[in-house]
């Protein structure tokens, strides 16, 4: 039988602006027998979605087929006609977009772009296919199947959005499926729901897919066969098990290993305690009017206390949405606090940056998510890293050329370096900059916020080596703000778990997965794919198996006062959770938990 | 509707209504602080201290400055301009028939140039960077960088000075055909209409370009949405809002297109008349043509606005 998906010697150019023709695809060749899953692993300029999206005779502006076939479900689609391949696309093959948020349009409502892939290829009356969508819904565990078709994308959140597109994209019941990076932007506890659903729904429907991705655990989960891709050209290509196991190219064991979580931890953590450096002290951040009570109308940050110790690293985890970008802009004094205190060397610390004195502005410095945005397009960054060393230590001419090359080499970069622009350098390198420009201050404490998170794999672990090798050289302090578990325990000695604006435990980072934790700890923990076979339906087992049927509760009533987590814990003790105020409790190892600590959790884990 | 639509409409209504007052008075402030006043005009060079005294006193100049304004602003409020000056008749009168002659005029500029300049600027947007594009975007930068009374009096030396095509004058007066209707408006519509095409294309070419790069644009397309369907489903409901919004800042330019395109032709409009009536210091029949200004002008804006609110698609108003 032939296989559903045939890509031979595919070639595909493209140019920038006026220039000559570069090649973006390369001789790439590979098949998917049909019911299969294929993942198409790459890092950001690999080529993956170039190629996941030729599969649909879409080639972006500027790029062209330069030679190969693409045979899909029948079709030779690199020889269709405009007519022909719009009717191809949305019936017999479909997409998933990485973005949903963006993919959807947000003037129409979402029932309408659901059924249009069926309505334009006049499969079934408009009445029928909602009926349909309907179904859908419910198959992919949406919430209220009946009537989240009447509201808009804007209404509505990431997990909920990408659930929606897969169900438009399995309106017309297609052969293929091409997903590209359906969970990426997703947070760990949602992503996981969503590849649960995902596989559930292919498996029955015998689907046919692509899954494009740069994580591998997902691979390990999704996929049965895999491709390995880099700058366009195949590395390696076989089943998943083999090449998450038994890798033979160079590339795909340096993904494996940038990918496998790795302790950089040193004897650093064992030291004697130090004295706090930055001290956080119930600190309340919000917008809006203050209330009687004194607090603001929308709290974002809500009591959150922690300390950082000289040379200490902490790690402030939690999903999106949950105030670690509002607490990172507060304690830099970007955004004015309500209530609480920030003390730094032991001396209160003003809520406006303004207030702060010259020395307590240099001692904490914060480098940003996107280095594109701080960094200035149009100036060498040789230039820029000088205005900062002058405006910090006043150092001119001789002294501030130093001074820079000093700095280049403090991240690793080489002084040669200093005349380009942003524009020519990697997303690693000018993350590097980014992290020179906060080290011109001389600074005592750095907050990065979510500083690999736009990095690739093997670019993220070299920047977390570099913060490493800065706490161990310069006796530096971090907070390392993220989503990212892995990246949190391979480098962090404490960590601060945030839900809602709450800090819901703070602890050593090294009992992670041991030891006495708060539900939402232990959700987090065990959302993270592994790269372990099966392990996505054994988790999906498990959760089934212990989750708490609401009813035994009282209604949930948005009380402030109550646990934060209160909705979505397995743990809650009807009664209990729903009437009392969690305590701040203290357990063995060293974490003070926000949580009654119910007795359903502690015996399984003190053992 | 919701609620929350209507706060955000009822707000911007009350915007209108505070510009409204503030016009209203500026408009009264300016009009008393223009240098000399209508007895000049009226009585001359020779005329006597007693004779401009007692002209004053008939006019009601001669009353301090607040209590006229109270009594023109209690006309304006019962739609009573005052009398003109020059000639005792009332400006509502007076103005009535200029400014249906205005209305004309702009309003046959409007239904030829927007509907052009939609269709130019959507169509350039989708062949985008095509040699149709390239030509549309040169010709229309050359058509905003060129002022209205330049174009008018181009229009003006070509076709009756050399080819006398058309008159010079646009003589409203004496429309019985077809002929005579387009001798005199063709060459004051046409003027004007381009001045705010070109406008407007642009606009309207930038605001189709986003929404047509916009990951949900892709996205139908892998739909296997046809080309048709994709633009009038799916760009057009995105960018109406701004389109809109350059439609009718653009139709606000042409208010002051307007001004200049009457005196060049002697069009008998609003614009005409006030430049008249400022000349010879015929105070209530400028302020009223002001006020009839700004009123338009502020109109179009609200509009303008709401339309954009209007259009913001659910969930992202806030």
């Amino acid at each position: 039988m032939a296989a559903t998906i045939q890509v031979e010697n595919l070639e595909i150019v493209g140019r920038r602006g006026k220039g000559e023709e570069l090649p973006i695809v390369r001789n790439v060749s590979f098949s998917v027998q049909r019911g299969e899953m294929l993942a198409l692993i790459g890092e950001s300029g690999s080529g993956k979605t170039t190629v996941a999206l030729s599969l649909l005779g879409h080639i972006r502006s500027g790029c062209r087929i330069a030679g190969g076939t693409i045979r899909v479900a029948g079709y030779d689609v690199t020889a269709l006609t405009p007519h022909e391949r719009r009717s191809m696309r949305g019936r017999v093959i479909s997409y998933v977009a990485q973005n949903a948020g963006s993919a959807f349009n947000p003037a129409l409502s979402i029932m309408r772009q659901v059924v249009e892939p069926a309505l334009v290829h006049r499969i079934l009356p408009r009445r029928e296919l909602e009926a349909r969508a309907v179904s859908l819904f419910r198959v992919l565990a949406l919430p209220e199947p009946e009537t989240i078709g009447e509201r808009y994308p804007g209404e509505l959140s990431g997990g909920q959005l990408q659930r929606l597109m897969a169900a438009m994209a399995l309106m017309t019941d297609p052969e293929v499926v091409i997903f590209d990076e359906p969970t990426t932007a997703l947070d760990v506890t949602t992503q996981i729901e969503v590849l649960a659903v995902f596989k559930e729904v292919f498996a029955e429907r015998g689907i046919t897919g692509v899954y494009v991705t740069h994580d591998l655990s997902v691979v390990s989960q999704i996929a049965d066969h895999a491709v390995v891709l880099k700058d366009g050209a195949i590395r390696e290509t076989g089943t998943v098990s083999k090449i998450l196991f038994q890798p033979e190219d160079p590339y795909s064991q340096a993904l494996l290993a940038a990918a496998e979580p790795r302790s950089r931890q040193t004897d650093l953590a064992k030291r004697p305690a130090q004295p706090a450096l930055l001290d956080v002290r119930k600190l309340v951040v919000g917008y809006g009017q203050a209330t009687s009570a004194g607090l603001p109308e929308k709290v974002i940050v809500n009591h959150v206390s922690f300390s950082v110790p000289k040379g200490g690293m902490l790690g402030v985890i939690g999903e999106s949405g949950c105030g670690k970008s509002t607490l990172a802009r507060a304690i830099s004094g970007l955004q004015p606090w309500a209530a609480g205190e920030l003390f730094l060397n032991g001396a209160s610390l003003a809520g406006s940056v303004r207030e702060r004195t010259p020395e307590q502005r240099r001692h904490l410095q914060l480098v940003a998510q996107n280095a594109d945005s701080v960094l200035n397009p149009s100036k060498p960054i040789g230039k820029t890293l000088e205005r900062v060393v002058r405006f910090y230590s006043g150092l001119k001419g001789e002294a501030a050329t130093r001074r820079v090359n000093e700095l280049l080499d403090m991240v690793r970069l080489s002084p040669a370096l200093a005349s380009r622009l942003p524009s020519e350098l990697s997303g690693g390198q000018k993350q590097r900059i980014n992290f020179a420009r906060a080290l011109a201050a001389d600074p005592q404490i750095v907050l990065c916020d979510e500083i690999t998170a736009a990095l690739d794999t093997v670019v993220a672990a070299a920047i977390l080596d570099l913060m490493k090798e800065l706490q161990r050289d310069l006796g530096l302090s971090f907070i390392f703000i993220t989503h990212d578990l892995h990246a949190l325990q391979s480098i962090c000695d404490r960590v601060a778990v945030l839900y809602a604006g709450q800090a819901v435990e703070v602890g050593p980072a090294s009992t992670l997965g041991k030891g006495v934790h708060h539900p939402y700890t232990r959700l987090l923990h065990d959302s993270v794919p592994l790269m372990e076979p099966g392990w996505l339906e054994a988790t999906q087992r498990r959760r089934l198996a212990e989750a708490t049927p609401v009813t035994t509760l009282n209604p949930l009533s948005p009380d402030p006062e109550l646990c934060c987590f209160l909705a979505r814990c397995s743990d809650r003790v009807g009664g209990l959770c729903d009437r009392v105020p969690p305590p701040v409790l203290s357990v063995s190892q060293g974490s003070s938990v926000l949580c009654h600590l119910p007795a359903s959790i502690r015996p399984e884990f003190l053992s | 509707m919701n609620s929350q639509l209507s706060v955000l409409i009822g707000r911007r209504f009350l915007a209108a209504c505070t510009s409204l007052a503030f016009v209203i008075v500026t408009v009264f402030a300016i009009t008393n602080i223009l240098p000399g006043d209508a007895t000049d005009a009226l009585l001359g060079q020779g005329a006597t201290p007693e004779a401009i005294t007692a002209m004053r006193h008939n006019l009601g100049l001669d009353q301090p400055v607040f209590v006229r304004f109270w009594v023109w602003l209690w006309g304006v409020l019962h739609g009573e301009f005052g009398h003109s000056l020059l000639n005792g008749l009332s400006v509502a009168d007076v103005i009535g028939p200029r400014l249906h002659n205005s209305l004309l005029l702009a309003g046959a500029s409007a239904a030829i140039s927007v509907p052009v300049s939609l269709f130019l600027g959507i169509t350039s947007a989708i062949w985008k960077d095509t040699v149709y594009d390239r030509v549309i975007s040169i010709m229309t930068l050359g058509m905003v960088s060129v002022p209205e009374f330049v174009i008018a009096t181009t229009a003006v030396y070509v076709f009756a000075v050399r080819l006398h095509l058309l008159p010079a004058l646009a003589d409203v007066g004496s429309v019985h055909s077809l002929r005579q209707f387009l001798a005199a408006f063709f060459m004051p519509v046409a003027s004007l209409a381009l001045v705010t095409l070109a406008q407007m294309v642009r606009m309207t070419r930038a605001a189709m370009v986003d929404t047509l790069s916009a990951p949900y644009i892709e996205m139908a397309l892998l739909k296997g949405v046809g080309p048709a369907r994709l633009i009038l489903v799916h760009a057009i409901p995105n960018a109406i809002g701004p389109i809109i919004n350059a439609v009718a800042l653009s139709l606000s330019s042409l208010l002051g297109g307007v001004v200049v395109i009457e005196v060049v032709f002697t069009y008998p409009g609003i614009a005409g008349l006030m430049v008249d009536a400022v000349s010879s210091r015929d105070v209530p029949t400028v302020q009223a043509c002001a006020l009839v200004f700004c009123v338009t002008y502020l109109l179009l804006t609200t509009f303008a606005d709401i339309v954009t609110i209007l259009s913001l698609p659910r969930g992202r108003k806030a």
